[in-house]
């Protein structure tokens, strides 16, 4: 059997490369929409300060792009080296977006990357705004190819089981396109990774305010993050809603950890604004309810109920039941295959063949599971509700505070005043963090909410690794560390050294640094 | 429209195209890497030398990128056995790839020489190290890896870093960094002038010539010290199948038994070591576009040997020969291969497409002046 210390190595590897992807990763993608309205400015009123604009901005784009691109190559080839059981087991279906994605996204932004910073002089201006767009575009599908992957993982559909070649195989395409987790997921984390570029073009552009460094450059870049930054923010918390969550078993056991539902409740459900979950008696200490807001979020209705962990819990009970039946004729049938009676029995139980694996991690040959056992993966099977119910939270404050931020920003801004407002300028500044805690927390809400399955209902995590040591996971680990954390500094060196430079950086003798004399690098 | 037997082959002609593809587009970029702090003697030269691939070294690797994603989608099972297999040799690829986007981009951000000359061994690093693992993993996989499936398909792998390293995927990492090496020089020689094309041309000279002794050596190795594999059982090549389900020999010089039934198959070996005897031939004369085309051909030509000595085995087992990944019993389901391949056909003419367009914005020489003129914006 899997030791449990390697899948939870397993996952804290997984966590901590993907987590440290997604450093960069919206912010490129939100910067390179950035930079193509900037751009765009320039070529319509021919303006040089836009130009300045986009290549200055660019500057910090491709600091960062370079390590989204280098931590992009692990989480690329980390499924194989670590969910090697997971990548036969769904490979025919999850790999099919990611090959998409390399053939229609990855080669994009990859190819034109290097003509946005190398071409500016070997093409006609529209060109390279065209450049600069396929770039942008380029990004966006690669969120879009991959978020595709992931939301199959969170409700996959459109599969099936193939007892020959023991492995889930695709049946429709289409249906993992139009995926409804996917289509929500999708608007949801771009519009987060266009506020992550807003929130660093506004509070970097609020410093040089404040600074009185370059104003006019500053008050133009600020303009323009603001306006991009409250329509994204808008997005995210008006789009970026539950309704992908009234389908799928997973998710709805998310939303009820999220809004601790210990019970169901008669509709319409009320909104646990705040409280401290208690696991060990299912309720919710010191709560404060909102009455109808949940069942108004969940269901878009008030007379649906919405399903609290106890009926979330027995349902669990009944699928592992029957998932020990699948498995048992299962086994009959890759003995023999022309068992028409396992055969019918097992076709009738077999959306919960996922449901009996649960039990391997206790009992080797699931149908031999004593009810103590059935107890314990039943409890795994819920997630745990304090941590869903705060970084859900956390999540939603960075949000509220940001959209605050981008409407005062937005306003003062119609008002041509708001290099004036000193207090919302260092608000800026200092709210530059919000957009990363926020997307890493939903992240969190995403896959810890999802455990203890990697492909819900389907693959359960314990089985879903390679057949390693521990020893080589503390090694990788350990190598990860080393290599990123040093990565990490360097980084963050030059970026607040181009940061502090501004324009001066360009070099065209225009700006800052350079008229007064001042050295520079 | 395609059987699936049809499919299967389609599937395994692309992994190999998209194999030369890399080979291709990023060997040259592995060269220069290696070669940077030898022929760069100044701060300028090694900046020229970088800005030959400056723009178009990143898309050049999306070719890896995407074979590992392909492979994923159309081989799921060898994605998982390999990479999960030769654990500990991905991540040392892996971290030495790390270097190359924060090296190109990071390098010439300060002045600082220490820094850049920090970087330049960074990227020397990380053109090296990759093309040796790659050349060490395909050596290994012509001999067989230590690994195991079990009835549910769940792999096992019976061996570290350190056996990989036996005589046979040594000399398999010789061919490779040389045919690197020659590669990377013609793509210099081409795209500078003076100092730097002189420098290159000579390890044009030297490197085709090691080519093809190692070549050679490698052939002649193959036929006489390294079991090849063969199925031995009757397998219906139209069905989803269950490696399992068939029985292997293994057996010396069988590597060698696809040259007798496609007589065909002789070109690729005598494609990669003519071309490469034709590559300093025109780089000397002074045609380096086609000396380019040349190495070119010499690469896919060795990648074509390899992989039609092995056909159909994708990876074969040294554990245990019935474990061995042939292509009919490793492939995706035959509607993956159909949606895949009409993705394929889709995207790779336009992949292609731009491609060719950037190189052709970029063309031209790289000089020194050019360099200095642009001190902030370019690499
Ligand atoms: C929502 C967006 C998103 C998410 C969830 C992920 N990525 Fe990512 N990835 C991007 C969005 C992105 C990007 C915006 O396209 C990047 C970031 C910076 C960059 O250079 O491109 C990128 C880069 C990037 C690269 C380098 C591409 C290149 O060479 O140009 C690879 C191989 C991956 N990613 C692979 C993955 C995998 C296997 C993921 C899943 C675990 C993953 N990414 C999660
Ligand atoms: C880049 C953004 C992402 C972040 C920040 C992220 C975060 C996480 C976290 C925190 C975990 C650990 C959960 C746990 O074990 O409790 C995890 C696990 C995992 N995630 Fe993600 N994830 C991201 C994207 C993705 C995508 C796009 C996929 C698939 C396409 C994916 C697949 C997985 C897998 C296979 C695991 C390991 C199994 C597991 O623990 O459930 N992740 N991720
Ligand atoms: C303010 C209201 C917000 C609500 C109601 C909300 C809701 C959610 C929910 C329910 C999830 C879990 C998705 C899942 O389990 O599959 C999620 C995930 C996520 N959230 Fe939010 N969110 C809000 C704000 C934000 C903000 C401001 C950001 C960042 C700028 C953000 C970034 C993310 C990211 C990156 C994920 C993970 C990807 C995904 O699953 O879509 N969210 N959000």
């Amino acid at each position: 059997m899997i030791s449990n210390e390697l899948v939870e190595l397993s996952r804290l590897q997984f966590a901590l490369t993907a987590m440290y992807h997604f450093l960069f990763v919206p912010l490129t993608l939100g910067l390179s929409f950035i930079l193509a309205i900037m751009e765009s400015v320039y070529v319509m009123t021919g303006k040089e300060i836009y130009k300045d604009m986009t290549r200055f901005w660019g500057k910090l784009f491709g600091i960062n792009f370079a390590m989204g691109v280098t931590t992009g190559l692990t989480m690329e080839f980390q499924f194989g080296t670590n969910w090697a059981y997971y990548s036969h087991y769904v490979g025919d279906i999850f790999g099919v977006p990611l090959a998409i994605e390399g053939l229609m996204a990855f080669f994009l932004e990859s190819t034109f990357v290097g003509l946005f910073f190398f071409g500016w002089d070997k093409m006609s201006k529209l060109q390279h705004l065209s450049t600069t767009w396929l770039l942008a575009l380029g990004t966006n599908l690669s969120a879009l190819w991959i978020l595709i992957a992931n939301a199959w993982m969170q409700n996959p559909v459109g599969a099936e089981f193939n007892y020959d070649t023991m492995r889930m195989e695709l049946t429709s395409f289409a249906d993992i396109f139009f995926n409804p987790v996917a289509q929500v997921k999708f608007v949801h984390t771009v519009a987060a990774g266009y506020v992550t570029g807003s929130m660093f073009v506004l509070g970097i552009s609020a410093l040089y305010l404040l600074k009185h460094q370059d104003v006019p450059f500053a008050r133009r870049s600020f303009r323009i993050a603001s306006g991009f930054g409250l329509a994204a923010i808008l997005s995210v918390i008006v789009l970026g809603d539950e309704s992908g969550y009234t389908v799928g078993e997973v998710q709805r056991a998310k939303l009820a950890a999220i809004e601790a539902e210990w019970e169901t409740e008669e509709a319409p459900a009320s909104f646990t604004l705040i409280g401290f979950p208690n696991e060990e008696t299912r309720t919710t200490d010191y709560a404060i309810k909102i009455p109808y807001v949940l069942g108004l979020i969940a269901t878009r209705s008030i007379d649906e109920k919405v399903d609290g962990l106890d009926t979330i819990r027995e349902r669990k009970r009944h699928r592992i039941e029957n998932g020990m039946i699948a498995y048992e004729n299962f086994q009959i049938l890759r003995e023999d295959k022309n068992n028409e009676i396992a055969k019918a029995i097992f076709e009738k139980h077999k959306v919960d063949l996922g449901h009996g694996l649960l039990l391997k991690k206790y009992t080797e040959n699931v149908v031999d599971a004593t009810p103590a056992q059935i107890d314990m993966a039943i409890k795994d099977s819920i997630p745990k509700v304090a941590p869903m119910f705060w970084t859900f939270r956390g999540m939603v404050f960075c949000g509220v505070l940001m959209l605050f931020i981008f409407a005062a920003s937005f306003y003062y801004n119609m008002k041509r005043d708001a290099h004036n407002q000193r207090w919302l300028l260092k608000m800026a500044l200092w709210g530059i963090p919000l957009p990363w805690i926020a997307g890493e927390l939903g992240w969190i809400v995403a896959e810890y909410g999802r455990q203890p399955w990697t492909i819900a209902n389907i693959l359960p995590t314990h089985l879903s690794t390679s057949s390693l040591t521990s020893g080589q996971l503390h090694g990788s680990i350990a190598g990860f560390f080393v290599m990123y954390t040093a990565l990490l500094i360097i980084e963050l060196f030059l970026m607040v050294k181009y940061v502090r430079l501004g324009a001066s950086s360009l070099h065209t003798g225009n700006y800052h640094f350079e008229k007064q004399g001042a050295s520079h690098v | 429209m395609f059987d699936y037997e049809t499919l299967r082959i389609i599937w395994w002609a692309i992994l190999v195209f998209l194999i030369c593809g890399f080979a291709v587009m990023d060997g040259f970029d592995f060269g220069i890497a290696m070669l940077l702090p030898f022929l760069g003697k100044t701060d300028d030269q090694r900046r020229v030398m970088l800005n030959t691939i400056g723009a178009t070294w990143e898309g050049s690797q999306t070719w890896l990128v995407t074979l590992g994603g392909i492979t994923f989608g159309a081989w799921s099972i060898v994605y998982a056995v390999l990479f999960s297999g030769v654990y500990a040799g991905l991540l040392l690829l892996l971290f030495a790839l790390f270097l190359r986007p924060v090296g190109f981009d990071y390098r010439s951000k300060l002045a600082c020489p220490k820094w850049r000359s920090f970087w330049d061994w960074g990227l020397f690093v990380g053109g090296t190290v990759p093309a040796v693992v790659l050349s060490l993993a395909a050596g290994n996989l012509m001999l067989g890896l230590p690994f195991e499936l079990d009835g549910d398909m769940r792999s096992t792998y019976n061996g570290g870093l350190f056996e990989l390293f036996t005589p046979f995927p040594l000399l398999c990492v010789l061919v490779g960094v040389s045919l690197c090496l020659m590669h990377g020089a013609t793509f210099l020689h081409w795209r500078t002038e003076n100092e730097l094309a002189e420098r290159a041309q000579k390890v044009i000279q030297l490197s085709s010539l090691a080519f093809i002794a190692l070549f050679v050596l490698a052939g002649v190795y193959i036929a006489f010290g390294v079991e090849g594999y063969k199925v031995t059982s009757v397998i219906d090549t139209n069905i989803t199948a269950n490696p399992l389900h068939k029985t292997v020999e293994k057996g010396i010089g069988l590597w060698l038994s696809n040259y007798s039934t496609y007589p065909l198959l002789l070109l690729a070996p005598l494609i990669a070591m003519s071309s490469a005897l034709f590559t300093p031939f025109f780089s000397a004369k002074g045609q380096s576009a086609i000396a380019f085309v040349a190495s070119s051909l010499a690469m896919i030509g060795a990648i074509i040997t390899a992989g039609g000595s092995m056909f159909p085995f994708v990876l074969p087992s040294s554990l245990n020969a019935i474990s061995s990944l042939i292509i009919w019993d490793s492939s995706g389901s035959h509607y993956t291969l159909k949606m895949l391949l009409a993705a394929t056909v889709v995207f790779m003419p336009i992949v292609l497409g731009y491609t060719i367009w950037v190189y052709r914005i970029m063309r031209g020489k790289v000089t020194v002046e050019q360099i200095q003129a642009n001190q902030h914006t370019l690499y």
